[in-house]
């Protein structure tokens, strides 16, 4: 409590300073005071940046959490040992790029269609939505009840057009798949609000001008509304591409990486290491996940602002 | 100075929220903190049904003959994110006044002499069980009180199945394998071995119940696995747990739905006679009994057959441990020790037979299993009763135990990797754990 | 809205699509939600059958009093501690992340690309838990609401910053001269001009935020243990364990759950859009 109150008092006490400030300022004085990071700086560092550090420690250390012990390298060679995260590996990047790559395909769909001229819109809208809306966990619960192989809604409804599905979550070439398929749907509500939010942005007259021009939808489409969403694109993609190659509540709500290790991914692994007790080697693994996803999202974001100056 | 109502009322706000959120809303009803002599301590136990009505009923029985102390119990999930839950309390000082866990190699993990209290001093500790005081026993001392009784892996099977198709119960593997054959061949929809892979935990049976047929064919197999001297994958006999499970899955004997099917499902298949066979811990007999009532006479017990009828026997899971950890003191500490003899004694296996059906024999000199106790527990009284015809899980006499043994046996049994593959990889596994034990040879 | 309606400009097609639009968001978004509810509705040996059925009696009151006094009121307590969490936490992420995405966007100095890369490190670095529950252990936090409220504003801080930052370029800068020519202090500067203008964009923090912590299950499960701290989503993972074959209370606590963020949802539905256009789009 004492520390708490700290940092939400501290900037309201520092105002009876600063009306001495423009006075005395001089060429030094500026609006933009450095205090305003002090209580974000004070929580981020010792709540986030302090242990973030720690962890690498901890990732040479074979460590029980009753006691530590330096063992240098270790633990990355027999994380890379892991049979386990070869796999983990693959499953991670096609899970992060097939969920980004299908929200943002879908989003941008649903957001052009979401926001013409269309019967139930804002019923649409929220229905969509919702999804977001649902904890993590109650939507693994709820998939898995649906995509139950034998029992299941999903099945149940393919088998009265004949068709024969498959054990979605049970069988090692869907498991996969499946969560990437109900990770989209959970998702997709959020990339489309993105792009709704893009489009709608867009200046009128670029529309009217294209009318004016003789284009029809689908050539206004493609030369306004997709160069013009490409912020929006942008964010999608980012967010999405982290909470992929970061993704763990709903794996682990659905299949815990099974059947075996089939849906395995670097968090998965990761926490399965940690809930073992190898703690370093979980550790190790943090720092692994945490150079991976750096190693992809940075340069990406990078590049695909650069290209947005020169738009 | 004038910073505008606006900021003011925020900094209100925010200071008003945090302050309001030092309390955290608690327990409602009961408070039972402060009555004058009273000691209030908190037990935890994991949060299946039936552990949750066995730890109430032990509080309820306890505070009767203890007026003066209440037992609160809290739960934590079971399996590995158990495990996790205790390591960190511990860890940080956090813990209850008493808990509730594993004995064998899970025990050791979590450092007993540095966290835990130890018992020897209790007046109790002469009618403990030897096999299970072996169990939570670190650095030559005492540190758990059984909870619950001794617990078989074995197969359970269904009675009306073998009555109809007048099968007997078999003693080695081939026998076992000819039953299956006969119940497919019945045509009547019965599944054979029921497995259940939508909790993964249920599908080790066949590993980890077999290891009375591998101690009875290689005597010193524990000894020489704790120091790296023998693998799954090498030695003949350990080899076959996962030859078995692999088997199974390929002549079709396991229920259709086996990939997804839970605990709760394969226990309904069992009681319905719609499977013949479960491998599974007697543990949870008293969930099935508390579901099919029947099943108390319908459904019978016998050890994982191996290759020799004379040597075959049943692997045994000691009774959980209750601990003491060291962060308890004062009249809590005083009041747990209470609770702690008190489920060690007669009354407390009494208490625990209310609750529910036992899994199996306590541990506590005294305590008499009741009379109506399930066919399925009393399948297991012959097995012990003969002496060399029952043994301890390897985790009991040994502390090397992968955590992923539960996924692999998922795939063999799935047809995803074959028997020797997956016993080499859970040779792999076990590498981890021993390294970090410290253990000497790995 | 307006604008985008010019994509379609010929009306009558519209209808058709609508027509599709509806009924496949009925299959793939109603159908899942009256599954939930219908499921709510059954009674335990119904529910098991796991079918899209009409409920031979309807349970919905005795479900929900079991569920709400099951582990002795366990889910009340849950949604007063879930309450408290994530009003406190969300109005902490809401003023600090101003506030510093305010100066992070107007000062240019050369620590920016470093605050950037802080920024940007906290929206990629999975935490470590254990490292974490020291820090609070020693500053006397762990186990207290406060910590708890505390790490879901350390943890949340990255987005909203984000956010703010994007939309703060879009404020000119002349209200700020203006200001400060009129003598506002840097403090006066923000609460009085700047943070009102903020209004569109806070909303959107808001509801994600909400949403994310009242939602959130990982960190209440490690930082926050004990049966008397219980989050909603805890309930969530204790019932599934308790009620596994009970799958009706268990729908009925999903249910339960999902209530509150959908209120809000409900209430800020418009401003939800209007807040992501006016500027977090363009960061």
């Amino acid at each position: 409590m004492k520390s708490v109150t700290i940092t939400s008092i501290r900037p309201r006490s520092r105002s009876d300073a600063t009306p001495a400030a423009p006075a005395a300022g001089g060429k030094f004085y500026t609006p933009y005071s450095f205090w305003f990071y002090l209580p974000t700086a004070v929580i981020y560092s010792v709540l986030f940046l302090v242990p973030t550090f720690a962890s690498f420690y901890y990732s040479l250390t074979r460590w029980s959490l009753f006691e530590s012990k330096f063992i240098g390298l270790d633990n990355f060679v027999l994380f890379f040992q892991e049979p386990a995260l070869v796999k983990g590996f693959t499953n991670t990047l096609i899970f992060a790029v097939v969920t980004s790559g299908s929200k943002v395909v879908l989003g941008l769909l649903l957001a052009v269609l979401l926001t013409s001229r269309i019967v139930g819109r804002g019923y649409l809208r929220s229905v969509v939505f919702f999804p977001v809306l649902v904890s993590t966990i109650g939507v693994g619960l709820l998939f898995q009840v649906l995509m139950n192989p034998e029992q299941g809604l999903i099945n149940g409804a393919l088998g009265v057009i004949g068709i024969d599905g498959p054990g979605w979550l049970t069988d090692p070439k869907w498991a996969l798949m499946s969560i990437a398929l109900v990770d989209v749907w959970k998702g997709v509500g959020l990339a489309t609000l993105i792009y709704i939010a893009g489009i709608v942005s867009i200046p009128r007259e670029y529309m009217e001008a294209a009318r004016v021009d003789g284009a029809g939808s689908w050539e206004s489409f493609r030369r306004i509304v997709l160069p013009l969403s490409r912020p929006a694109t942008v964010t999608v993609v980012i967010l999405s591409l982290i909470g992929g190659l970061r993704s763990f509540e709903l794996i682990w709500a659905m299949t815990r990486g099974g059947p075996g290790f089939t849906s395995d991914v670097i968090s998965s692994v990761i926490y399965k290491q940690y809930q073992a007790g190898f703690y370093g080697l979980s550790t190790a693994g943090n720092v692994i996940l945490f150079l991976v996803v750096t190693a992809i999202v940075l340069p990406l974001s990078w590049f695909l602002n650069r290209k947005e100056v020169n738009l | 100075m004038r910073i505008g109502t606006r900021s003011t009322a925020l900094a209100v706000f925010a200071a008003g929220t945090l302050i309001l959120s030092a309390c955290s809303a608690g327990s409602l009803g009961s408070s039972d903190e402060g009555g004058s002599g009273s000691v209030s301590i908190t037990y935890l136990t994991t949060n299946q049904d039936q552990d949750v009505k066995e730890a109430e009923q032990l509080a309820k029985d306890f505070t009767a003959k203890n007026p003066g102390i209440t037992v609160k119990v809290e739960t934590r999930p079971g399996g590995t994110e158990g495990d996790n839950i205790i390591k960190t309390r511990l860890s940080t000082g956090d813990m209850v006044d008493v808990f509730n866990y594993n004995t064998g190699s899970l025990f050791q993990a979590i450092a007993p002499p540095k966290n835990l209290l130890p018992i020897d001093d209790q007046p109790y500790i002469g009618d403990l069980d030897e096999n299970f005081k072996k169990t939570v026993t670190a650095d030559g001392k005492v540190y758990g009180a059984p909870v619950g009784g001794f617990m078989g892996g074995a197969v359970l099977y269904s009675i009306p199945v073998y009555t109809k198709l007048g099968l007997k119960v078999p003693t080695t593997w081939s026998e076992f394998m000819a039953n299956n054959a006969k119940i497919k061949a019945s045509g009547d929809g019965v599944a054979p071995v029921i497995q259940t892979y939508g909790e993964t935990w249920t599908s080790q049976l066949f590993v980890l119940g077999d290891f009375h047929n591998v101690s009875a064919a290689e005597p010193d197999f524990a000894d020489k696995y704790t120091k790296n001297e023998a693998k799954y994958a090498t030695s003949p006999a350990a080899v076959k747990g996962f030859e078995h499970t692999q088997q199974v899955h390929d002549l079709g004997y396991e229920n259709k739905d086996f990939a997804s099917a839970k605990l709760p499902d394969g226990l309904k298949m069992l009681a319905t006679g719609k499977g013949a066979h479960y491998p599974i811990l007697s543990g949870v007999v008293a969930n099935m009994i508390a579901t099919y009532p029947d099943a108390a006479k319908t459904v019978g017990l016998f050890a994982l057959p191996g290759d020799d009828a004379a040597k075959n026997g049943l692997t045994l899971w000691t009774p959980g441990g209750l601990y003491i950890p060291t962060t308890t003191t004062g009249d809590k500490l005083e009041a747990a020790k209470k609770f702690l003899a008190f489920v060690a004694s007669p009354d407390g296996c009494k208490s625990q037979s209310t609750a529910g059906a036992p899994t199996g024999p306590y541990a506590v000199k005294g305590c008499e299993l009741p009379a109506d106790v399930p066919q399925a527990i009393k399948d297991m009284q012959p097995y012990l009763d003969k002496p060399g015809a029952s043994s301890l899980a390897l985790e009991f006499l040994s502390p090397v135990k992968g955590p992923s043994l539960e996924q692999i046996t998922v795939e063999v049994g799935s047809g995803i990797r074959k028997a020797k593959d997956g016993a080499a990889r859970y040779d792999e596994d076990v590498k981890k754990q021993a390294q970090q034990l410290g253990l000497a040879g790995w | 809205m307006s604008t985008a309606e010019l994509v379609n400009h010929k009306p009558g097609r519209s209808y058709l699509l609508s027509a599709v639009a509806i009924v496949s968001s009925v299959v793939v978004f109603v159908i899942p939600f009256a599954f939930i509810v219908l499921t709510a509705m059954k009674d335990r040996q119904q529910a098991a059958d796991l079918d899209f059925t009409w409920p031979h009696q309807f349970q919905f009151v005795q479900n929900f009093v079991e569920v709400v006094k099951a582990r002795d009121y366990m889910l009340v307590i849950a949604f007063i501690n879930s309450t408290i969490l994530t009003v406190a936490s969300v109005a902490g992420m809401v003023v600090l992340a101003a506030m510093a995405g305010f100066v992070l966007q107007r000062r240019r100095s050369k620590w920016n690309g470093f605050i950037n890369f802080l920024v940007l490190s906290g929206l990629i670095i999975p935490p470590a838990v254990v490292p974490t529950i020291w820090v609070l252990q020693k500053l006397g936090l762990f186990k207290t609401m406060p910590g708890l409220i505390l790490i879901e504003i350390a943890f949340g801080l990255s987005f909203c910053i984000l956010l703010f930052r994007a939309f703060v370029a879009t404020i000119p800068r002349e209200l700020d001269e203006a200001a400060i020519i009129d003598g506002a202090g840097p403090l006066r500067l923000f609460f009085r001009v700047i943070f009102p203008l903020l209004r569109s964009v806070i909303i959107t923090v808001v509801v994600v935020q909400s949403v994310n912590v009242f939602n959130d299950f990982v960190n209440p499960l490690y930082f926050l243990p004990g049966d008397q701290n219980a989050t909603v989503q805890l309930t969530l993972y204790n019932f599934s364990g308790q009620f596994s074959t009970q799958y009706n209370l268990l729908f009925m606590d999903i249910l339960l759950i999902t209530i509150p963020p959908l209120i809000m949802f409900l209430f800020f539905n418009r401003q939800i859009v209007a807040g992501m256009t006016s500027g977090a789009i363009k960061g």
